[in-house]
């Protein structure tokens, strides 16, 4: 695993003519391998915070460490192509290929020619896209392919940290959808520490192993697991953002495989679910069938146990 | 600097063929007698007005530009220097020039390099800007030193707007290069001086000098098309 581990040590930074601090003493532990997702209203100073660790905006007082090293330690572009940087307008350079793009960061590392292109070839694999794509110029692809791009060449070089600023913000739902799946399945696959800035609470709660909330002025409201936040949000300005129904949000991100369900009595009749559903959807399926019980089944079709909505209540 | 000599249009009058001595709308007798000792030379030295304009107007636009850019403060300064250059007319920057450089090479190249200068520099500078924002975020949050996204991706993405500038510039210096033959007996714009002068301006020679300038500006221009198709390759592959 190639993951960095990054310490926010109380940082601050005020913007010149401002009074308002963009984000004050901020403190984090990102452990290595986490998908932190920085959340908050507009002027939460995510973004800044999110740039500040590849020093495209500087603090003024604090530091932040990776891997207990503080940022600025090393000279600023090592720094940068040691990190993965993947913005909302993605920024792919329009006069180089596919494959030239993604190819940025290796070619500046100085690899070999042959390196570049297998390591090209196998990235466009990692985010779904073909290998003949790389002769193709960004003017050619969609939205949801240029952010694709823009993934594959944030990973170019195998960077531990990848910084990424609203990714999918501009693309349609169903898009984004897509790429929020694939962003879950890519984070496991390739194991690196992910800061990732939205300020869709339902993005966070889907991707993140870690949730940072920030408020107006750059204070840190809460830091915890999607969970623990969900269960016990710290004050009002937290319940509010995540939502009156945070108990249901709660029960998306569990699955009838955490249940303790009853057993089915070699019961077959009745709406069946499949034991992969999330149990906000199972809930949601007693309530649309009016039945007072669902039967489970595994991938064979078999009925492995029963689930009731008191069972849904026993998780929270 | 070799002066088309005085006299190949008042002599042809003369003793030319009917088409010619009648002065009829166009002679290609004439065209063709004449190609080897007065259009020929004409255009190659047109050609050579032209294309020392140009170089020397980019060799000094380009680092200007260049500065600009880096320094955004000179932009402006430069820009209204040349704005002002440019409604400056022609005819009138030559004479400007004579108490100063004479009735020279130079007092012709100095002008017209002023107006390539005056058409390349905001086409540079504008070029260098056109590259958007989220683009040099991108470079800048990869790790690219600020040489690095000049020469790898401001330069490259500046390239359309270059050899835009440089169609202009070079139509409008082939245009205006005519004019030169106000002080030195060179150029395309000389024949059709001299055929003006004739007690009757001679048609066929202001027709054929006209025409050779307007062919090398189009010609010019279509090479500059080509060199775009070659060197931007990104651009014409947009999704439709």
């Amino acid at each position: 695993m190639n993951a960095a581990e990054i310490t926010f040590d109380h940082v601050t930074k005020r913007y010149a003519g401002r009074e308002a601090a963009a984000v004050d003493d901020l403190s984090l532990e990102i452990p290595a391998g986490a998908f932190c997702i920085l959340v908050g209203p507009s002027g939460g100073g995510k973004t800044t915070a999110l740039k500040m660790v590849n020093r495209l905006i500087p603090f003024d007082s604090g530091d932040i460490r990776i891997d207990g090293r503080s940022i600025r330690d090393l000279p600023v572009v090592e720094l940068r192509r040691e990190i993965g940087y993947v913005i909302q307008q993605v920024g792919l350079f329009p006069h180089m290929t596919i494959g030239e793009n993604i190819g940025t960061v290796p070619r500046l590392l100085g690899w070999p020619k042959a390196r570049i292109n297998t390591r090209c070839i196998d990235l466009l694999e990692l985010v779904g896209l073909e290998a003949s794509d790389m002769k193709r110029y960004p003017a050619e692809l969609s939205g949801g392919q240029r952010q694709r791009v823009g993934l594959a060449r944030a990973l170019a070089a195998d960077p531990p940290l990848l910084l990424m600023d609203e990714p999918f913000g501009a693309l349609d739902p169903i898009t984004r959808f897509r790429l929020q799946t694939e962003m879950s399945r890519l984070h496991r696959e390739v194991e690196k520490t992910v800061i990732f800035v939205t300020h869709d609470i339902d993005e966070a709660i889907q991707l993140g192993t870690h949730i940072a909330i920030l408020r107006e002025g750059g204070v840190l409201a809460q830091y915890d697991t999607p969970d623990a936040i969900l269960a016990h949000p710290a004050d009002d300005f937290v319940a509010k953002f995540i939502g009156e129904d945070r108990a249901l949000r709660r029960l998306a991100l569990k699955k009838l495989t955490d249940v303790q369900l009853e057993q089915a009595d070699g019961a077959q009749e009745g709406p069946r679910v499949s034991i992969e559903t999330t149990v906000r959807n199972a809930v949601s399926l007693l309530l649309d069938t009016k039945a007072d019980r669902l039967l489970v089944e595994n991938d064979n079709g078999e009925v492995v146990g029963a689930f009731r909505f008191s069972d849904a209540g026993a998780l929270l | 600097m070799s002066v088309i000599a005085a006299g190949p249009v008042i002599p042809t009058f003369g003793k030319g063929s009917s088409c010619v001595t009648g002065d009829h709308t166009f002679c290609w007798d004439w065209v063709r007698a004449h190609w080897g000792d007065t259009l020929g030379p004409a255009l190659w030295q047109h050609v050579e007005l032209t294309a020392i304009a140009v170089v020397i107007g980019f060799a000094i636009a380009f680092p200007l530009a260049l500065l600009a850019h880096r320094y955004r403060r000179l932009e402006q300064p430069f820009g209204i220097f040349s704005a002002l250059l440019y409604t400056v007319p022609s005819l009138a920057l030559f004479q400007l020039l004579v108490p100063f450089t004479g009735l020279t090479w130079t007092t012709v190249e100095i002008a017209l390099v002023s107006y390539t200068l005056v058409i390349l520099f905001p086409n540079i500078v504008q070029g260098l800007e056109s590259a958007p924002d989220d683009v040099i975020e991108a470079a800048r949050g990869m790790g690219l030193t600020r040489l690095q996204v000049l020469t790898r991706v401001e330069l490259p993405l500046a390239v359309p707007a270059i050899i835009g500038g440089l169609r202009i510039a070079v139509v409008s210096t082939v245009a205006i290069a005519t004019i030169a033959a106000f002080l030195l007996p060179t150029g395309l714009g000389y024949p059709i001086f001299l055929a003006l002068k004739e007690p009757t301006p001679f048609k066929t020679e202001i027709y054929s000098a006209g025409a050779l300038a307007v062919a090398l500006a189009i010609g010019c221009d279509g090479l500059l098309v080509v060199l775009r198709r070659v060197l931007v390759p990104w651009a014409s592959k947009g999704l439709a």
